[in-house]
This record gives structure tokens, C-alpha cells and sequence, in this order.
């Protein structure tokens, strides 16, 4: 495959991971949740690459697991013991891990291969570059193999999970009352998070994993009327935000991963145009039409 | 390193001394214009407001092609607004909820500037360089003009929160009494938007975009632990926001390849932490050893009422009897009475004879004066409030151990100065507990 293609293949498997966490992180309202663990995993990975040397992609998922779940697990502690509002610790809790691993990332520059500018808008192109071997033949890109193993991963997960999913997004209490455990779903969803985040990370640096984890899952949620149609729309749409964004970047000779995002953004406004029933640009379009025709 | 240290805070060299300034000007206004979104509910409004201002700062920039810092600050301010704006469109006009139109506009916003600055570095122009120190701030590339213009916004946000902190406190803390007074709410917190995008904008340049969170959080987060009037939080927040401003300028200075961003927020979760577990009243460890205090005080005064109610039956409050005894009527753990008892004979409450216990005077005394609060409950709880005698143990098991002679005197008043309790028992004398002392 040629290098345009591999970036093409990767953006879109990026588009889709995200698309589909973030379709359940929409839902259940956790939305700033994943903007604080899409900072929070850049910790484990700098902690996880000091600690072992290595950059495999185990080292990489174990330490983004375990940072996650520390994560949620700290943000809890500080609304409980702390007696602190819940967005006023999330706030704190990733501003610190976020801060203490840029602190080691510049400290030990030469040391992990990731710098200032990679952490925060990836470098998508250069990701077919960094390809892995299997048996002593290159089999394709890192990024790749890593992001389809996620993808894999998220579609188990939702297909095994579905109505567990489904009732804990749309009625906690219920979900609760028919004897589901809220608290493993919800680690588990955190546990998917830190993952396609960790995956994603490489290709689109750690903050524009969140605008594709919540902007094509909103868009999708302004025209959905079932979690599944959501689902499905949400990866079309960043689907279609991963392909038209390379195009955007190739053409202004910018941040790949910028673009997409910035495409993201710019269907999502196109949706909440064209579909938002409250929507004042059509209020106002349908009243010159109905002073048109008056006259 | 120390030397250099020392040179700083000698503040002989002069670019030193605008840094400082600028630095402790910008926290201590970033501290207290956040501590009114954290009284708002509304803390990560200041993350996505931050992300917002990028995109302003790189069109600014590649418009006019210069760096001086009225034109970068106006274009922040435009497009801090227009985020504000549209997070507020979609939560109002929108299905999308809160917390999604955060997320949304911080990302959205700083992929576009991100996609200006990449395209910006592509470009043949002198004045870009250090362009993107903004995304993670740089205190020591302030230069003498930065400091006077962002001074002027910083003591301009200060001055409208002093001007107006009245009318600003009540739309923070109860917004709608203040409608409800007829006062215009949405001049004011038009106001107030205004100073904290204009605190958020001139923090960039110390603290940067991605961490300018944490300035607008820690400082208000600390000072909640520390009191509970508004003045007082407000003038915590401007001491540890510029303590964490002049701690990063200082680091800057130290380390000039660091960004600033990142060192300011450790220096602020020092702040925060020491506030957290040692502040008195509302600090983690106060409030566990407020807590450990008051289970044990219940559990000595438990274990006196124990030994009166015993003594009660068999008609002798001074006989002696074996901890199983105690344990036969009352249920505790056995650690936790082995503790009690240590701590009763430590008072001279009870003394020990051949491995049992019994009360001593001055521990009679006090178990009766427990025993009146609680049989005293139970009436009033049956004659007051009509509750069936069957329900009221319960209750007075929590109130005997806080009612005070005072509301005693009162309740007992009240009933007519009563001699049996609901089930039928005797209620201890007021006149006999004259001479106890409180525990």
C-alpha cells in the first residue's frame, strides 16, 4: 500500500475507535471525562516507556490502563474525601497528570521519543513510517495494527455489551434496579476509553483525540433516535471527517490531524443547520420566506 | 542553579522585575475571576474558554502579520467570546448537553488553531517564532510592553470584580434571588464573562492554553478549604495565584527551555494538597481527627450509660462489673470497648478491681447526666412530636451526645420538669449532676 493510502487507513480506524467510545461517553454525559483522560494517558505512557525501555504495544496499554482507571478512580476520591465539586476535580486531577508528564517529557527530552509538538497534534504523517515486524517481514504500519486491534476491541465490547450499555446510557437507576453493576460497566467503559485513546494518541496527539471522541458522536446524537443508528452515524461521520480532513491538510499544507478535526467541526455545523428543530438560522430563513410570499 | 536563584529574587536585573510583576499580577487575577466560575458549578467552562482563544490568537496573527500584544489579545478576547457564545447557543437552543458543548468547542476551537499555527510555521515571516509558546506558556519571553498591557487588562478585571463584587456575588451564588430583585442579570454576567475572558486571555502567555485550567481552578479549590466567607476565599485566591505566578516565573528564569505552564500547575497542587489535608475546619485531617474525636466521645458516654443502666437493675451504680457484662447489654466491638474503657480510667470516670470496672463518682455523675439527655429525648420526642415510644431509642441514642445543659434546661422546662421517661423509667436529677464536669 502506498503511504497516502496507510495514512488514509489510519485516520479512519483512529475516526472509528474514537467514534464509537464516544458515542457512549455522549450518552452517558461524560463527555469532559474523556477530555481529561485523553490528557491523562500521556502519563502512563511517559511513565510506562521510563519504567520498561520499551515502546510495545503492551507496555503502551497497560500503562494507559492503569492510568485511566487512576484517573477516575483519584477525580472520585477528591469528590468524596475531598468534599470538591465533580467538575472542579476532574479539573484538577488531569491538569496534574497532564502537567507532571509534560514536566518529565522535557526533562528527559532526549530520552522518550515523544516532544511538545507530537503529544499535542500527533504526527499522523510520519505513522506509516514506524511500521512493525512479524517474523522478519514488515507487516504495515505500528499505528495501524495497533488502532484495528483497538477497533476489534471496542466492537466486542459494545456487541457483548449491548443492553448492559444501552440501559446504564438511557436510565442508570433502572439499569441499577434490574441488578447490573454500574460501577464495572462504567470502569470498563473508562478502560475503552484509555485504550483508543492510547492508540490514537500517536496518530493525532493527546487533545484532538477528544474532538473525535465527541464531535462526530454529537453530531450523530442530533439526529439519532436509537444508540444503534447513533453508533452507526457517529463512525460514518468521522469516517467521512478522516478522509475530506487529509484532503484539507494535504491542500493547505497543514496538521493532518488538525484538519480532520476541523472537518469534524465543520459537519457537525452543517448537521445542527440542517437538523436542529430549534435552530434560529432556520427560524429566521422560514420567516423571510413567509414575509416573501406576503408580498 | 542557586546562584542563579538568588539573582532572581535579588531583582537587580530589570527584565527580572517585570517578569515577577506580570507574573504575580496575571495569577492573583486568574485566581479570583476563577474562583467565581468554580461558584458557578461551571470549573471547565475556563478549560474550553482558554482552547477558544487560540484560534483568535493565530487569525490575529496571520492578518497583521505582528506580535504586538493588543492586536494577539483582542483577537483572543473575539474568539474566547465566540466560543462562550456558542457553548451557550447549543446548551440553550440545542439537544446537546453541557458537558458535550464543552468538549466540542475546546476541541473544535483548538484544532482550527493548531491548523493555523502548522500552516503559520510554514510560512516566510520573521515574527513567528515562539509563536507556540502560547500552548504552554512561557513567562520569561515577557517582555517589558507585554507586562504594562497585560497588567492594565489584569488590574482592569480586578477593578470590575471590586467595583461590582456586590451584584457579581449574587448572581454567582444565588442567581435567581437576584433576578427575582429585579436586577439585570444579563448585563452582569455579560460583566463578569468579560473579566474572566479577559483573565483567561492574559494568562496565556504565563501559563499557556492547554494548562490555563489549573490557574483558573487550584487557587479557588485551596481557598475553599480554608474559609467560608467570599472576601476571604477572594483574597486567597489572588495570594496563591500570584505565589504560583511568581513560583513559575521564577522556574522560567531557572530553566528557559521549560515550558511555564506545567510547573505552574505543580507548584499550585502543592498549594492545593497542603490546603486539602491541613487546613483547620475544612482540611482532610482536621475533619478526620474532628470525627475520630466525636466517635469516641459517643462511645465513652455509651459505656457510662452502660454501667447506669446495669446499676439501675440491680440497684447499686458502683457495683463491679466485668467488661463481658457491659458487652451482654450493650452491643460494641471488643476493640472499641477495650479503648473506651482505657480512656474512662485514664479520666478517673471508672476504676479497675480484679479486672472489673466500676463507675466512680465523678463517672456516676456523667453517666446520669447521659442518661437524663436521653430519657429526656424520648420524652420529648412521645409528647412533642408524637412519636410511639417504641421509636424513640433511636433517636436519643444520637442526641444524647449533643444536647448541652442549656437546651437541656429548656427541654425539661418544657415537659414540666418530668421524673419518668416514656417506658417508664426514672430520670436522673438535674440537681445531682451540679457538681460533674463535662467530659
Amino acid at each position: 500500500m502506498t503511504h497516502e493510502l496507510w495514512i488514509l487507513a489510519i485516520a479512519c480506524l483512529m475516526g472509528t475507535c474514537c467514534a464509537l467510545v464516544g458515542a457512549l461517553m455522549v450518552l452517558r454525559q461524560m463527555a469532559m471525562i474523556g477530555d481529561a483522560l485523553s490528557h491523562t494517558v500521556l502519563l502512563g505512557l511517559v511513565v510506562a516507556f521510563m519504567v520498561t525501555g520499551s515502546r510495545s504495544i503492551t507496555v503502551m496499554f497497560i500503562g494507559a490502563i492503569l492510568v485511566g482507571l487512576m484517573t477516575v478512580f483519584f477525580t472520585d476520591l477528591l469528590n468524596r474525601m475531598g468534599k470538591l465539586q465533580k467538575d472542579a476535580s476532574i479539573g484538577i486531577i488531569f491538569t496534574f497528570m497532564f502537567a507532571v508528564a509534560v514536566i518529565l517529557i522535557s526533562v528527559y527530552t532526549g530520552e522518550i521519543d515523544i516532544d511538545q509538538d507530537h503529544l499535542l497534534y500527533g504526527e499522523i504523517a510520519f505513522a506509516p513510517i514506524d511500521t512493525l515486524e512479524w517474523n522478519g517481514s514488515e507487516v504495515g504500519p505500528r499505528a495501524f495494527w495497533t488502532l484495528l486491534l483497538v477497533a476489534i476491541a471496542n466492537l466486542l465490547f459494545i456487541i457483548l455489551g449491548y443492553r448492559q450499555l444501552q440501559a446504564v446510557a438511557f436510565n442508570a437507576s433502572l439499569a441499577a434496579a434490574l441488578g447490573m453493576t454500574i460501577n464495572l460497566i462504567h470502569y470498563a467503559l473508562m478502560t475503552m476509553v484509555s485504550l483508543t485513546t492510547v492508540a490514537s494518541f500517536e496518530a493525532v496527539g493527546a487533545i484532538l483525540v477528544v474532538a473525535m471522541l465527541v464531535i462526530p458522536a454529537n453530531t450523530a446524537y442530533l439526529i439519532s433516535k436509537s444508540m444503534h443508528s447513533m453508533l452507526v452515524w457517529s463512525v460514518f461521520f468521522a469516517i467521512v471527517a478522516s478522509i475530506s480532513g487529509y484532503y484539507l491538510a494535504v491542500w493547505a499544507d497543514a496538521s493532518i490531524s488538525a484538519a480532520i478535526a476541523m472537518m469534524a467541526g465543520f459537519i457537525f455545523l452543517v448537521v445542527l443547520l440542517l437538523f436542529n428543530p430549534n435552530d434560529i438560522v432556520l427560524r429566521y430563513l422560514r420567516r423571510c420566506r413567509v414575509i416573501g410570499s406576503h408580498h | 542553579m542557586l546562584e542563579l536563584f538568588i539573582e532572581f529574587w535579588r531583582l537587580t536585573d530589570p527584565n527580572v522585575v517585570w517578569v515577577l510583576s506580570g507574573a504575580i499580577l496575571l495569577g492573583s487575577s486568574t485566581g479570583v475571576l476563577g474562583s467565581f466560575l468554580f461558584f458557578r458549578k461551571r470549573s471547565l467552562i475556563g478549560d474550553a474558554l482558554a482552547h477558544a482563544a487560540l484560534p483568535g490568537v493565530m487569525s490575529a496573527f496571520i492578518l497583521f502579520q505582528t506580535r504586538d500584544p493588543l492586536v494577539i489579545l483582542s483577537g483572543a478576547i473575539i474568539s474566547c467570546f465566540i466560543g462562550f457564545f456558542f457553548i451557550d447557543y447549543m446548551v440553550k437552543h440545542t439537544k446537546i448537553k453541557e458537558d458535550s458543548a464543552l468538549a466540542i468547542v475546546l476541541s473544535l476551537f483548538f484544532a482550527i488553531g493548531i491548523f493555523e499555527l502548522t500552516y503559520i510555521q510554514k510560512l516566510e515571516v520573521a515574527s513567528k517564532s515562539g509563536l507556540d509558546k502560547i500552548l504552554f506558556g512561557q513567562a520569561a519571553a515577557l517582555v517589558q510592553a507585554d507586562v504594562i498591557i497585560l497588567g492594565i487588562a489584569a488590574l482592569l478585571s480586578l477593578a470590575i470584580v471590586a467595583l461590582f463584587y456586590d451584584k457579581l456575588r449574587l448572581i454567582t451564588l444565588d442567581r435567581q434571588f437576584a433576578q427575582s430583585l429585579g436586577m439585570n442579570v444579563a448585563f452582569y454576567e455579560l460583566l463578569l464573562t468579560f473579566s474572566i475572558v479577559l483573565s483567561v486571555v492574559i494568562g496565556l502567555q504565563i501559563f499557556g492554553v492547554v494548562l490555563m485550567a489549573a490557574a483558573l481552578l487550584f487557587p479557588v479549590a485551596a481557598g475553599r478549604y480554608w474559609s467560608d466567607s467570599l472576601p476571604c476565599i477572594l483574597l486567597l485566591c489572588a495570594i496563591f495565584g500570584a505565589l504560583s505566578g511568581a513560583a513559575s516565573a521564577n522556574i522560567s528564569y531557572l530553566a528557559p527551555q521549560m515550558p511555564t505552564g506545567p510547573w505552574m500547575v505543580v507548584m499550585s497542587s502543592i498549594i492545593f494538597f497542603i490546603s486539602m489535608c491541613f487546613a483547620p475546619n475544612r482540611g482532610a485531617l482536621m475533619r478526620y481527627i474532628r470525627i475520630t474525636n466525636q466517635a469516641n466521645r459517643s462511645n465513652d458516654e455509651n459505656l457510662l450509660r452502660t454501667f447506669y443502666v446495669i446499676g439501675e437493675r440491680g440497684n447499686s451504680f458502683t457495683q463491679l462489673l466485668a467488661p463481658e457484662q457491659v458487652l451482654s447489654v450493650r452491643n460494641m466491638g471488643v476493640k472499641v470497648l477495650r479503648q473506651s474503657i482505657n480512656r474512662m480510667l485514664k479520666k478517673h470516670m471508672i476504676e479497675r478491681e480484679n479486672m472489673c470496672y466500676r463507675l466512680t463518682d465523678k463517672g456516676l455523675n456523667e453517666a446520669k447526666k447521659i442518661t437524663r439527655y436521653h430519657r429526656l429525648w424520648e420524652l420529648y420526642l412521645t409528647q412533642r412530636a408524637n412519636i410511639s415510644p417504641n421509636l424513640v431509642h433511636e433517636s436519643a441514642e444520637d442526641v444524647e451526645h449533643m444536647l448541652t445543659p442549656e437546651l437541656e434546661r429548656r427541654i425539661s422546662e418544657e415537659l414540666g420538669y418530668p421524673e419518668q421517661d416514656p417506658h417508664g423509667q426514672i430520670i436522673p436529677k438535674n440537681d445531682q449532676l451540679s457538681g460533674g464536669n463535662a467530659l
